[in-house]
């Protein structure tokens, strides 16, 4: 396992290549999850806004 | 932040990655993007003699020396035509090794030794694990022969 | 197959079926990326030799090269994308270019990152002002850019059109910035990047690198999926489907 984590003491180029890739790609995913959730609330409130015929 | 700020900003976002791009393609064409001056050159006095510039070529088989406080390593660099002394006080990478490619930024010294301050070392396409990789005969007599087709190019 | 292919064109029929076909992504994703990170570190010999003698550090392979190429397709697609919806005026072609555009830049920075990180322990660089590295850089430029101009411009429309141009203009420019620093006099210029040659890799290595670039793949349209959706309520928030959407989703 050390070995592993070290790879031959390249472990800093390695892990820190990546590391980003995983958190890049993470953020990107859990991003677009946040903004789709904050679609739909902002389409019901709006909807909500019309159907009571003004403000909430 | 209002409306119109944040339209401010992301047009000059938007007009700075532009100049920025367009910068780079303007001075990648003017060729004074990434070059290097071969033995050759540097021998013939084409080479600035007062400023920083690049050097590129093989490293000369059996000339890797280590001076004695084991900081600075002298080789020689050849295009196969001509061969210039480098000295270089640092580490060097980890695929510097004899018969390879090498670029080295740095200057001339008076005594025509080349002071390096900085030493890249090049590879070629090959991804081989060590028992399957063509021998290191036939892989060394393939990157002579290259180096030696382009510096006949560029003497030329 | 005599299909209604405008039928698809249409954001309310296509967001649907991207829908379905969103998880179907994702698990080709992970099951490519379980393969190709499996093979790639335990399949492959630990230290390369022969011309090229790269230790442990050459595993940046498998991301690296994947995230690079996968920058340069999205780009192609992103200006296919674009050009279709400036020719055909296409609602749903515009959606499209700007659903892939995020996921293309963070490959593009991806690339540079990895490739900076491989650069170090084997040329002694992060970065060389070399042909390949500094085409990246531009390509990374023009992602923003695009992102960038068509934030600023409120007109939807005007936005998708303007940042269509900026993207074709770009993809003209790259491959002329490519050629002019790999220029054919060796005096002038040097390449520190080698040229790529897929016949030269060993067969394990190659085959991890290739099922990673699938995996990479299939991440770019799940993610570009995702956004599209996003992108297609946003834009046809008024009209009736996604009204029906919204009450399906109350009443659930």
């Amino acid at each position: 396992m050390s070995e592993f984590l070290s790879q031959g003491g390249y472990g800093f180029f390695v892990w820190g290549a990546y590391g980003m890739v995983a958190v890049l790609l993470v953020a990107e995913v859990l991003q677009l999850r946040a903004q789709r959730r904050t679609i739909w609330s902002r389409l019901g409130r709006l909807t909500r806004m019309r159907d009571t015929g003004g403000t909430e | 932040m209002k409306a119109r700020q944040k339209r401010l900003v992301f047009v000059g976002l938007a007009v700075l990655g532009v100049a920025a791009a367009s910068t780079l393609a303007l001075t990648a064409l003017k060729g004074n993007i990434s070059y290097f001056f071969s033995p050759s050159q540097v021998v013939a006095n084409e080479a600035p003699q007062d400023h920083v510039f690049r050097i590129g070529g093989l490293v000369t088989e059996g000339t890797v020396r280590r001076e004695g406080d084991g900081l600075t390593v002298h080789f020689d660099v050849t295009d196969n035509a001509e061969t210039v002394k480098v000295a270089y006080t640092g580490i060097l990478p980890d695929l510097f090794s004899e018969g390879k490619g090498v670029v080295a930024k740095g200057r001339l010294g008076p005594d025509g030794v080349f002071l390096a301050e900085e030493v890249l070392a090049k590879h070629d396409e090959e991804y081989m694990p060590p028992e399957v990789a063509s021998t290191l005969k036939t892989t060394h007599a393939e990157g002579v022969a290259e180096t030696a087709i382009q510096a006949s190019e560029a003497t030329n | 197959m005599t299909l209604n292919w405008f039928k698809f064109a249409s954001p309310a029929s296509f967001y649907p079926i991207a829908g379905r076909l969103i998880p179907v992504f994702w698990i080709l994703t992970l099951l490519l990326l379980a393969i190709g990170l499996y093979w790639g570190f335990f399949e492959t010999a630990s230290k390369l030799g022969g011309s090229n003698p790269q230790k442990e550090y050459y595993r940046i392979i498998f991301i690296h090269v994947p995230s690079a190429w996968m920058s340069m397709w999205l780009y192609i697609v992103l200006v296919g994308w674009a050009a279709i919806g400036l020719v055909f005026n296409t609602r749903l072609s515009f959606m499209m270019a700007n659903a892939v555009a995020p996921t293309g830049a963070i490959f593009t920075f991806l690339a540079l990152w990895t490739g900076a990180f491989w650069g170090r322990p084997s040329w002694g660089t992060y970065w060389d002002w070399d042909p390949r590295l500094t085409s990246e850089l531009v390509l990374f430029f023009l992602y923003i850019g695009y992102i960038a101009l068509h934030s600023a411009i409120d007109d939807t429309r005007r936005a998708d059109r303007a940042s269509a141009l900026l993207a074709i203009v770009g993809l003209i420019m790259v491959p002329v910035i490519f050629w002019s620093i790999n220029c054919p006099d060796p005096n002038q210029c040097a390449a520190l990047h080698q040229r790529s040659n897929l016949t030269r890799i060993d067969g394990n290595i190659l085959f991890s690198m290739l099922t990673m670039t699938l995996a990479f793949w299939m991440y770019g349209f799940a993610a570009t999926f995702m956004r599209l959706r996003s992108i297609i309520l946003t834009r046809e928030a008024e009209n009736t489907w996604v009204q029906e959407l919204l009450n399906a989703r109350r009443q659930a």
